[in-house]
């Protein structure tokens, strides 16, 4: 077994000298460092944002619950080594003398929040302070609109239920402050121990009991697999993606590019791995031969070559894992100046994925040629003669088809994502074969008819080398396509999903909501509006129903599938009216109803909510309002953006339905920073309204998207790279053959200029057409990802693909002419003796 | 297992008369030096030798291996440039001429046959012969070449690629290409040289025939003394000197 490894460490290295192996390799480390960095870099993302997203929990995951929270729970979590604190939420009066107001209170335990920290202030004009530590005993943190409700100062004492508490700071800042938004009141914040004290909790009272748990991800993983069968009726676990769904939208987006991103470096790589493939398996197949003829066994060849290639991904490996290592800092560089705390430190794993990728593709590659070699006589070797059998040429590229198509599915993380990659480059590999076929006949049959220009001549020449070489140039083509086309979809998507993310939470995007306006409130409301300048409020009304029966069949008897259906099923509607459909919704089927149809019992439903309760178009539904039944009609079903942080409705009527109803009001808008003080005159002259202000939680959104954001282009500069790979290994392919053709076009009396201008019009053919049918697909695919996987709108960017067409039609030309002028200068004669 | 090919036009393989020689030079070389540098060590390998060769004339260069006979034939075919002297072609300068200067005169006057054959392995058959032919834009590219093809017994074979063809008829393809282009003057590297003998018999035959017919000026390179006697002329090679064998 050491005289194959000693032979093949020998020819390896000869290999590498002779620069048949140079190509392979770059495109193998690439493909790695591709692989492992952005592995790297998404798992400490995720854990990152998973922390992130703690800081809106408190806590790495929280387990909710409508009861107290069984001890076992909590004991699991320590014996795991996990952190944990209790919180009690509820709604309760809080008086002041002879004020009282609706307030939101959270009793919390020592150590709350596990993750992110509480900023306090002294006043309610203050910036605050980053504090790490609750309430005392005997203490209240109030938030600065229940203060202004109440006039409420620091020193002050409120009566929370039975219990006295003295307002020791205003609570500026809580990173936690979640859940469904439209239950806010104003916070008021106190210690856990207090708690019995206030009487407020008895049998039946409403109360959110929260455990909050933070440690490392895999404690926190095993934490979730053990406690989650555990979970008993009202239980449930959360984590920031279905806490946050605003937020969760926003991680999947960018999660969802940066699977793309690295699924295309790899896409890239493998195929600039299999078009440089083919100078070294033909340099390979003649050592081996030579090998045979000195009358090595069959066998012994199997093993150097296998060993070889074991030698080759082995060693690629190791540097595109350093490679690829060294590239996620400058990832985690961009995200973690926008994360709180610095990003979590690297695992292993990336590592080893990185050696069985490495060492899969190469075998791929070389695997098909070594089995077939396992058949052939020397001389069959020496003669080609394995390239003879045109079936089995085409079942060389089969494992390597097959585990690019893994590689997709692999990286991809989304099955939809993969299945209409790999379609859309089969299209493009047909699309090639065809387009390239109709055009070298019809540029024969127009240079028929043309003069005998010189010129044209050479031009027809290099158009027809396309056709001498169909077999290499389709190869050479579809790799150059390939390059484009994904290189393309990056762009294009990058651009959708930015211009998505800006466009979706503009600067002026509300982050104000005032819930509980009264009939009688909206004139003053809107009166507020035009003193403070806001043009684009608009007010909604909202009836409180709960859905009895579905064509007759009562709800509560129908038996769920999941949660989320019972939980939708279960909870009260809002009802809301409008004339015409708000323009952050899209109708996805039936119809809006038209002015005529207005005051008719129709209702339109909000698409997925629709699909969890499994309501077609035409249902009749039941709904229960204060007492009165109303049965309505399902015309239509509307898509809605959530994350533009409007106010949006699962259920609509036409106006008039609901006319007989109580309705109170909500409206959004956007209030500048620092102008709360107008704000709270409102909220004193209507001291019933409720206002919500989302203004922090929309500057941590927005955060994300923007650290998104820069981590994408950077991930896209290794798809760049990746692209130039394919390019230079695109050109290297025929390189050797082209040489061979030149210079034999010079011996039979073919001027320089003869010679580069066939040369040149063929490659401008050829980047022509990849890039051609490159922008078709590459448009295609972004149209199909964007509308049906990413959910953001497509842009048809014709200026991007023609650019690509002429920018390819330029520079594959310029640097396959950069390749080939070195060996016009060479003598002829010289050229001939190595070809 | 591959039937032989049909030969459309069989040529015959008996010994043809020599084509006669003009008095016009084809070639002229005039103290012709050329220097081989590797790394420190300059290796002179011709040391300024002279040589005519007049229109229709058959000229074999003979000499042992490393002897500069490929290398003569190069300069003569302004494959390359000498380090001094002058080479003319058809009483015109040449080697001072730059490299699309002399590879217009190629294409006008010359075709070559190499003992590597040198055929493209995507190229056809035929796509080979039109290649020369292509580059001239010559308006009957393909019907010369059939044409070519079917006199060297080829034209069954048109649509084959070089790998699905033997080793002579890999040279006969080239024999064709290096025809159909009517040159003047042909220049053959080792015509034979990878060829078993009966199939270099062949060959030598075909060669000759149609330099017969066309009046062809061939320079032939071999070490093959039979070969050598087949021509008009022979000169030696050696330690960069030619020296004429035959006799005026």
């Amino acid at each position: 077994m050491i005289l194959p490894i000693k032979l093949a460490w020998i020819q390896t290295i000869s290999l590498w000298r002779a620069g048949a192996l140079r190509v392979l390799v770059f495109a193998l480390v690439l493909a790695v460092a591709a692989i492992t960095a952005v592995g790297f870099f998404t798992q400490r993302v995720e854990t990152a944002l998973n922390q992130q997203g703690g800081l809106l929990l408190g806590g790495d995951i929280a387990l909710l619950s409508d009861h107290p929270i069984a001890d076992k729970f909590e004991k699991n979590a320590i014996s795991l080594g996990i952190n944990t604190v209790k919180t009690y939420e509820f709604v309760s009066m809080v008086v002041f003398g002879e004020a009282s107001q609706l307030a939101e209170i959270k009793a919390v335990g020592q150590g709350f929040p596990l993750r992110g920290d509480l900023t306090i202030g002294q006043k309610i004009s203050d910036t605050g302070n980053v504090v790490k530590s609750v309430p005392n005993a005997g203490e209240a943190w109030l938030e600065p609109r229940l203060a202004n409700l109440l006039s409420l100062k620091v020193g002050d004492n409120v009566e929370v239920g039975e219990r006295k508490l003295r307002i020791s700071a205003i609570l500026i800042r809580e990173p936690s402050r979640g859940g469904d938004m439209f239950s806010f009141a104003p916070r008021l914040m106190m210690n856990a121990a207090d708690l019995p004290s206030t009487k407020l909790i008895q049998f039946g009272s409403r109360v959110k009991y929260q455990l909050l748990l933070a440690s490392e991800p895999q404690k926190i993983s095993q934490y979730f697999k053990q406690a989650t069968p555990q979970l008993s009726r009202g239980e449930k676990i959360e984590d920031v993606r279905n806490a946050r769904p605003e937020i969760k939208l926003a991680l999947e987006k960018a999660q969802q590019f940066l699977g793309l991103s690295a699924m295309v470096s790899v896409i890239l790589a493998m195929v600039a791995m299999l078009l440089s493939s083919l100078p070294y398996i033909k340099q390979s197949l003649d050592t081996f031969a030579l090998m045979r003829c000195f009358g090595t066994s069959k066998n012994t060849v199997l093993h150097v070559l296998a060993m070889q290639t074991l030698i080759i991904a082995f060693f690629s490996a190791l540097v595109g894992v350093a490679l690829g290592f060294i590239g996620q800092f400058g990832l985690a560089k961009l995200a973690g100046s926008l994360f709180l705390d610095e990003l979590p430190p690297v695992s292993s794993a990336p590592i080893f994925v990185g050696i069985v990728a490495s060492i899969a593709m190469m075998l791929v590659v070389v695997l098909p040629h070594a089995w077939q070699m396992r058949n052939l006589t020397a001389m069959n070797i020496l003669r080609r003669e394995t390239l003879k059998q045109a079936s089995s040429a085409q079942a060389k590229f089969l494992p390597a088809a097959l585990v690019m198509c893994g590689m997709i599915f692999w990286q991809a993380h989304d099955t939809k994502l993969a299945f209409s990659t790999i379609a859309a480059l089969l299209l493009l590999c047909v699309s090639i074969m065809a387009i390239s076929y109709v055009l070298v006949n019809l540029v024969n049959r127009l240079f028929n008819l043309s003069p005998s220009n010189p010129t044209l001549n050479n031009i027809k020449l290099g158009v027809l080398g396309l056709k001498r070489r169909f077999g290499l140039s389709t190869v050479q083509m579809i790799g150059f396509s390939m390059g484009l086309m994904v290189l393309m979809l990056l762009a294009l998507i990058r651009g959708d999903l930015i211009r998505n993310w800006q466009a979706s939470l503009p600067i002026d995007a509300p982050n104000r909501f005032v819930i509980n306006i009264q009939a009688a409130q909206i004139k003053g409301v809107k009166q507020f509006f035009e003193r403070q300048q806001i043009n684009n409020a608009t007010i909604f009304p909202m009836v409180r129903a709960r859905l009895i029966s579905k064509n007759g069949e009562n709800i509560a008897q129908t038996q769920w599938k999941d949660e989320r259906a019972k939980h939708l099923a279960e909870r009260e509607f809002n009802l809301s009216w409008a004339a015409t459909m708000q323009s952050d919704n899209k109708l996805f089927s039936g119809r809006w109803w038209t002015p005529e149809e207005h005051g008719k019992p129709y209702i339109s439903l909000e698409q997925d909510l629709a699909k969890t309760l499994g309501i077609q178009l035409g249902d009749q539904l039941l709904f229960d309002i204060a007492g009165s039944p109303l049965t309505l009609t399902v015309t239509s079903f509307r898509k809605v953006d959530w994350d533009t942080m409007r106010a949006n409705f699962f259920a609509v009527t036409p106006p008039g339905v609901l006319d007989q109803y109580a309705a109170n009001y909500i409206s959004s808008f956007h209030l500048p920073i620092g102008a709360d003080t107008q704000l709270n005159q409102l909220v004193r002259e209507y001291p019933n309204l409720t206002v919500i202000d989302i203004a922090a939680l929309m500057q941590q959104v927005r955060g994300i998207m923007q650290k998104m954001s820069s981590t994408i282009e950077y991930v896209f500069a290794f798809s760049l790279i990746a692209g130039v790979a394919v390019l230079y290994a695109a050109l290297v392919a025929t390189r050797e053959e082209r040489i061979a053709e030149a210079t034999l076009m010079r011996v039979f009396g073919a001027s320089r200029r003869q010679v580069g201008i066939a040369y040149v019009a063929e490659f401008a053919c050829i980047g022509l057409i990849a890039a051609f049918v490159a922008a078709i697909a590459a448009n295609l695919l972004a149209y199909y990802m964007s509308e049906y996987i990413l959910n953001i709108p497509f842009q048809l960017n014709v200026s991007l693909a023609i650019y690509t067409m002429i920018i390819a039609a330029m520079v594959i030309p310029l640097a396959a002419w950069l390749g080939l002028r070195g060996f016009l200068n060479i003598p002829a004669r010289q050229l001939l003796n190595s070809i | 297992m591959q039937q032989p090919p049909v030969i459309q036009n069989p040529v015959t393989y008996a010994q043809t008369p020599n084509t006669p020689a003009t008095n016009a030079p084809a070639i002229e070389a005039n103290n012709l030096k050329y220097d081989f540098v590797s790394h420190d060590n300059q290796i002179r390998i011709l040391q300024g030798l002279n040589l005519t060769i007049n229109s229709g004339q058959q000229v074999a260069i003979i000499g042992g291996s490393g002897s500069g006979k490929s290398t003569l034939l190069s300069l003569l075919a302004g494959l390359d440039v000498p380090t001094s002297g002058n080479i003319q072609i058809k009483s015109s300068p040449f080697s001072q001429l730059d490299e699309d200067g002399r590879a217009a005169i190629r294409a006008k006057y010359m075709g070559f046959v190499f003992q590597s054959f040198q055929l493209l392995p995507s190229l056809t058959a035929l796509e080979n012969v039109m290649l020369p032919l292509q580059l001239k834009n010559h308006p009957n590219a393909k019907t010369l070449s059939l044409e070519a093809l079917n006199k060297v017994g080829l034209s069954a074979r048109i649509q084959h690629y070089p790998k699905q063809l033997s080793g002579g008829e890999q040279q006969r393809v080239a024999i064709a290409r290096a025809f159909a282009t009517q040159p003047a003057i042909l220049f053959a590297d080792e015509p034979t040289g990878n060829l078993d003998n009966t199939t270099g018999q062949m060959i030598i035959e075909l060669l000759f025939n149609m330099n017969a017919e066309a009046g062809t000026t061939l320079v032939l390179v071999t070490h093959d003394i039979y070969l050598a006697n087949r021509c008009q002329r022979q000169l030696k090679l050696e330690n960069g000197v030619l020296t004429e064998l035959t006799t005026a």
